[in-house]
């Protein structure tokens, strides 16, 4: 999988890890940023509240 | 043949990676938001009583009610409540059930913390002992409640948050104070609920601004 993304970027071998450095940057920028606030609620492994009184609980129990 | 296990093996230390990334988001990350957000609440509170007049409108949810402050856990030890305990509430910081007592009021005074993640508030609130002091700072008044009991509940145990802690139908007579957080930590299982008693409450003095 990495080899053949590493074959098809272009230029030198100075180039190619750039790119190769900016993408695994913009990888980890989107899971950071998008794909964990959203993930993180679901996997909430941190419950302070009792239930009840509010409506304060995911699906999971 | 190879070119699949190879495949299969880069996807698996992929996965490990993101793995590591998201604990590292969890248990780091979301501690940043928590701490923009105190930092906010705690300066919008520290002009809110200075301000001169006294509004009677009740606190808004998601806006900062109290102080709270632990010696036990060090003298630096400091979190803004928030009003309510939704989640995105309690990711600015621990919050206060909305509906149960204010500060020093007769009844029970409710507030829920995160254990491990988004600062952690409440992390070490199984160190507590009978007797350690909870100190509730309010724009007037420093209240100093006193911890008299420790439990583990089941997360349906609704009672604790009652103004008779455990006793839903008693009517109040004694200011209390009841912290609860997610138990054991890294787990949704079970509550650890900690009961205190006011013991004092000192008036402010209000600096001359």
């Amino acid at each position: 999988m990495y080899l053949w993304i590493w074959r098809r970027l272009p230029g030198t071998w100075q180039t190619r890890t750039a790119t190769a450095l900016g993408l695994v940057v913009a990888v980890a920028v989107v899971l950071w940023y998008v794909v964990f606030p959203w993930v993180e609620p679901k996997v909430q492994f941190d419950h302070g509240v009792v239930d009840g009184p509010t409506p304060t609980q995911s699906a999971k129990p | 043949m190879r070119t699949v296990i190879r495949g299969m093996g880069e996807l698996c230390i992929t996965a490990g990676l993101i793995v590591i990334l998201f604990v590292t988001y969890e248990l780091w990350g979301t501690g940043r938001y928590t701490e923009g957000q105190q930092n906010r609440l705690g300066d919008e509170l520290m002009k809110d009583w200075r301000a001169s007049r006294v509004t009677t409108e009740q606190v808004r949810l998601g806006k900062g009610l109290a102080m709270i402050r632990i010696p036990r856990f060090g003298k630096d030890y400091h979190y803004v409540v928030i009003e309510g305990v939704e989640r995105k509430d309690l990711r600015k910081g621990p919050g206060h059930y909305p509906g149960t007592a204010l500060p020093g009021q007769v009844g029970n005074f409710v507030v829920s913390g995160h254990r491990t993640t988004y600062s952690a508030p409440f992390n070490r609130l199984g160190e507590l002992r009978l007797g350690d002091k909870i100190l509730i700072d309010t724009r007037d008044e420093q209240y100093t409640y006193t911890v008299t009991d420790r439990r583990i509940v089941k997360p349906s145990a609704v009672e604790v948050t009652a103004p008779v802690p455990l006793h839903p139908n008693r009517k109040p007579t004694k200011r209390m104070i009841t912290l609860t957080t997610c138990h054991p930590k890294y787990s949704a299982a079970e509550r650890m609920i900690i009961f205190g008693e006011l013991a004092s409450a000192v008036r402010r003095v209000q600096k001359p601004t």
